[in-house]
């Protein structure tokens, strides 16, 4: 059994900032992450980083900014930590050698992004991610961090109280891709969750292949809950064939969006009359798909983004990367045509429920980056918020796993005094396939014989001890059966059915045929089997448990999308086209008790510091 | 991480006394899929014939640790072609539709992660950056060459990152401003200067593509030493660390071993000058007369 001080789960831009707080802190902290460091899906952002680092600029207007753009639904203690912590950690980056952008005054440049008053967004070309990830991971290979690389966590190891909030998380369980061994992580003060976001569900997605839930799944079946999943951003600008992302920089600098004939829609057609192409990107997605559903989308299916009036110069300067995408992933040169661009799945904005401190209800689990929800995006997220987030929770969460006392939390977590009991009328059961827990079936889907040594609260080791054992009984099974189903087949059914019925626009009828799609694909994955005998490198075996982790975080989104009816941020709803703050100024959370989802809300929390945030209409 | 094979009985797998029965199973295995393997060989015969548009790829297959799989081959693929697919596109392909155990690294789909660099048609390329519209087919797809083949497409990378670190590749400054709010300014010349260094996406294209470096395996070779100059001509690290990088990159199996091939320089999908970056450290190095060995 491995053992270390703070385990970090996932080594993207949350995971390694994590890891180097817990660091300088003097815990022993070790990495563990199913790609290579520089692998991870945060070196894929282009855009940028919001701070407010200038005069005329504060990090109170980009709180406000911030609460305006998730229409309400963030939590204001969070937004506020993230604004004002994001200069300093931003700047953090800087001393630490990340090549951002200059100014002739040799600052680091900064530019308007969607939803911002300020120009905010401070980045290095439109690469910001890519060296923002090698940044940090320097830092890590500098201080001599222990990273278990291409080891894929598959289970968490917690105790069994049958109340959640009672439950410890003492380590995981993991695989040497490379070997096949399987091994015990124990972590002897906090495990952190860094597993990015769940784009893999859906398949037009501007997300990794690798980006398939894991970290959200795993907290949810221990018991953790499941926040906003419903709040999904599909971002306005991606190549149709590819789902690459065209950074909203274009946006930003100047590029200028036109439907087939030739009309600047975000103006000519009233979408955003004073944003335009600026306008929150929900705004945009919705406005794009309206003008090809219309029949003014370029072959039927999307529509131009134009930058060519910018400039060879200004566009090499700042924009070059985006030239290089559209080449080699369209075809396309952004210097003499405009570029093809429709909706593509983005982000997500809820995932692993946690309080600023990165903390969640189990304790000794904390969650960091895309698959957390502290809840700082609410229903929509402006561009250039997610990677302040990566930092400053990161930096959080290394440093309370790591035993620093950073004050008590506001945001509470798990069931408090306001919580209300939600209920929705689904066309099946969802959760878990009960065709007898302890049947080999249950076992191939992870589930875990609850028998043994119930009622003694065992030693953290046994608890890792066991949780190891478990692992290998799933992983045998689904090594020895031989015949089934395999999980390709499942993974494009299920990425088809969220991508027609849980997209941009949504509709009662779709979203109940989505749950059951969903359902349907859960009951073959009893049946599910890995072909590959082999122990090495199987990517097979991978996928396959990835799959199981797509199945609960698919289900998760539809089933608070078919809760949620209202209209807010990037949750539309045909049948209600409204914000309904009266009845929804609350968060989604769903928690697996016992298979079970459960589903249940709390209130937003609107006040400040020493201001309280009062919902207005948004209007672009 | 190591590369070894899992004997059958890991001590690491508590189950004590579970011995996997795994050989029988193997072969059985093996024969489902051998039978497999005819059915979609003869199905994608048929497509052949039919309209629709295919692509034959011919991948390189290799397991150590599977009988019939040791004895290194290629297997062919027909993939239906559809406008705008790329390498990567076609193995995925292959892996979904016909064979769940062809293994490859990948995952961003968008030249950023640098995980699916293959040697494809006789050079090195990120399979997601090449377009099969502009190959030649049958496309052959083959693991990087000079490095170790740990399972058909998957290469050991452990070399190259042990490389990469010896050059300490980290930004180590002693001038960083004491305000936490206050930036360590940098002039844009400088920036651009050091621009092309900072995009190495870490893919190994260009160690697999060196002569030197497949003849010597201590050459820190062009990924390292490009990125020792991203930081040596960094002016904010200072004087006295570009010294001590200079005299890095200037040991034995340092930047005097290039030879000035340029096929580094020719594969790397990031348009990095690597072979510049090299001759520019040879000439500082030069300048600064700091000979040491
Ligand atoms: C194309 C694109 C452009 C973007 N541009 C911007 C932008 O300009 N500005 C901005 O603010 N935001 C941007 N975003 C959003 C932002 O980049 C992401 O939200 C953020 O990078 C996520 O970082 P992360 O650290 O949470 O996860 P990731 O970087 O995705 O890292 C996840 C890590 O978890 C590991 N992992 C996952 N599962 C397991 C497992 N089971 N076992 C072990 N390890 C595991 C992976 O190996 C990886 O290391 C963009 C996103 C995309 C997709
Ligand atoms: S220098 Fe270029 S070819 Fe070499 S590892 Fe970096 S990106 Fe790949
Ligand atoms: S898949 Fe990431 S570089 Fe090709």
């Amino acid at each position: 059994m491995h053992e270390h001080d703070v385990l970090v789960v996932g080594a993207g831009g949350a995971g390694l900032r994590a890891a180097i707080a817990a660091h300088e802190e003097g815990a022993d902290v070790a990495l563990v992450t199913k790609l290579h460091p520089v692998r991870s899906h945060t070196g894929a952002a282009e855009g940028g980083i919001n701070a407010a680092l200038r005069d005329g600029d504060s990090w109170e207007d980009h709180a406000y900014d911030t609460m305006k753009g998730s229409d309400y639904l963030g939590d204001a203690p969070a937004i506020e930590t993230l604004c004002q912590d994001s200069p300093k950690e931003t700047i953090q980056l800087e001393h630490w050698g990340m090549p951002f952008s200059r100014e002739e005054d040799g600052r680091v440049s900064q530019r308007p992004f969607g939803g911002l008053s300020f120009p905010r967004t401070t980045y290095a070309g439109a690469e910001t991610g890519h060296h923002l990830l090698h940044t940090l991971y320097q830092q890590v290979v500098k201080r001599g961090i222990t990273v278990y690389d291409e080891w894929y966590v598959s289970r968490l190891a917690v105790t069994e109280d049958p109340d959640p909030e009672k439950r410890e998380c003492h380590g995981v369980v993991a695989f040497d891709v490379q070997t096949g061994e399987v091994a015990g992580f124990r972590a002897r003060n906090g495990v952190i969750l860094a597993t990015g976001g769940p784009g893999q569900v859906f398949d037009h997605t501007t997300n990794a292949v690798s980006n398939t839930g894991d970290g959200p799944a795993m907290a949810y079946r221990a018991g953790v809950p499941m926040e906003d999943m419903e709040f999904i951003q599909f971002h306005p600008t991606t190549l149709p064939s590819t789902g690459v992302l065209i950074s909203e920089g274009v946006r930003g600098e100047g590029g200028i969006l036109y439907n087939e004939k030739g009309e600047r829609f975000m103006f000519e057609h009233g979408y955003a009359s004073n944003s335009g192409e600026l306008a929150s990107r929900d705004v945009v997605a919705r406005a794009e798909l309206t003008e090809v559903n219309e029949g003014r989308g370029v072959d039927d299916e999307y529509v131009h983004l134009d930058m060519r009036h910018l400039g060879e110069e200004r566009i090499i300067d700042r924009l070059e990367n985006i030239l290089h995408l559209a080449g080699d992933f369209e075809g396309v040169d952004g210097l003499v045509e405009p570029m093809p661009v429709k909706p593509g799945q983005h982000y997500a904005m809820g995932g692993i429920e946690t309080d600023e401190n990165g903390e969640t209800l189990v304790s000794g689990l904390y969650a960091v980056g895309e698959c957390a929800c502290v809840s700082v995006h609410g229903s929509n997220r402006l561009g250039g918020n997610a990677l302040p987030e990566l930092i400053v929770f990161g930096a959080r969460a290394g440093r309370h796993a790591s035993g620093t006392d950073l004050g008590e939390a506001i945001i509470e977590t798990g069931k408090t005094e306001d919580t209300e009991i939600g209920e929705v009328d689904t066309p099946v059961a969802p959760g878990a396939i009960h065709a007898g827990d302890t049947d080999e079936d249950a076992v191939a889907d992870g589930g875990d014989p609850r028998s043994e040594g119930a009622g003694v609260i065992p030693e953290p080791n046994e608890v890792v001890e066991r949780a190891l054992k478990a692992e290998n009984r799933r992983i045998d099974h689904l090594m020895e059966k031989d015949e089934g189903i395999q999980q390709a087949e499942l993974r494009e059914k299920l990425q088809k059915t969220m991508t027609r019925n849980v997209n941009v626009f949504r509709t009662e009828e779709g979203l109940k045929q989505a749950l059951r799609d969903i359902r349907e694909v859960r009951e073959q994955y009893q049946d599910v089997y890995v072909d590959d005998p082999s122990r090495t490198f199987n990517t097979d075996l991978q996928q396959t448990i990835e799959m199981r982790n797509l199945i609960d975080t698919a289900e998760a989104i539809t089933l608070g999308a078919l809760a949620r009816d209202e209209f807010r941020g990037a949750h539309w709803r045909q049948e209600y086209q409204e914000r309904r703050d009266e009845k929804w100024l609350k968060h989604t959370l769903l928690s697996w008790n016992n298979g079970t989802p459960e589903l249940w809300y709390k209130p937003v929390i609107l006040e400040g510091e020493d201001k309280t945030y009062e919902p207005k209409i948004r209007s672009y | 991480m190591s590369t070894h094979v899992p004997q059958e009985q890991d001590e690491s797998n508590v189950d004590a006394g579970e011995s996997r029965p795994r050989s029988s199973h193997q072969d059985r295995r093996l024969q489902d899929k051998a039978d497999r393997a005819e059915r979609n060989k003869q199905e994608s015969e048929e497509r052949a014939g039919e309209d629709e548009e295919t692509v034959e790829i011919k991948v390189f297959r290799y397991d150590p640790e599977v009988e019939g799989k040791q004895e290194p081959r290629f297997d062919t693929f027909q993939v239906p072609f559809e406008k705008g697919m790329t390498v990567l596109d076609t193995v995925m392909y292959a892996r979904d539709h016909y064979d769940s155990s062809l293994t490859f690294r990948h995952s961003c789909r968008q030249a950023i992660c640098g995980s699916d660099a293959f040697f494809i048609n006789g050079r090195q390329r990120l399979g997601c950056q090449t377009q099969i519209a502009e190959l030649d087919t049958p496309v052959r797809i083959e693991p990087l060459p000079h490095q170790e083949v740990v399972k058909d497409l998957v290469v050991d990378m452990d070399s190259f990152y042990e490389q990469m670190e010896a050059v300490e590749p980290y930004f180590q400054t002693n001038e960083a401003p004491d305000d936490e709010l206050a930036e360590q300014r940098q002039n844009r010349e400088n920036r651009e200067k050091i621009k092309m260094g900072t995009r190495c996406i870490w893919c190994a294209s260009c160690m697999s593509s060196c002569n030197i470096a497949a003849g010597d395996d201590q050459y820190l070779g062009p990924a390292p030493i490009s990125m020792a100059y991203r930081f040596a001509m960094d002016e904010r690290e200072g004087e006295d660390m570009q010294d001590h990088r200079l005299r890095i990159i200037e040991q034995e199996h340092g930047v005097w071993r290039c030879q000035t091939q340029f096929s580094c320089t020719n594969v790397c999908p990031k348009d990095i000058p690597l072979t510049e970056h090299i001759q520019e450290l040879k000439r500082e190095a030069v300048k600064k007369n700091l000979k040491f060995w």
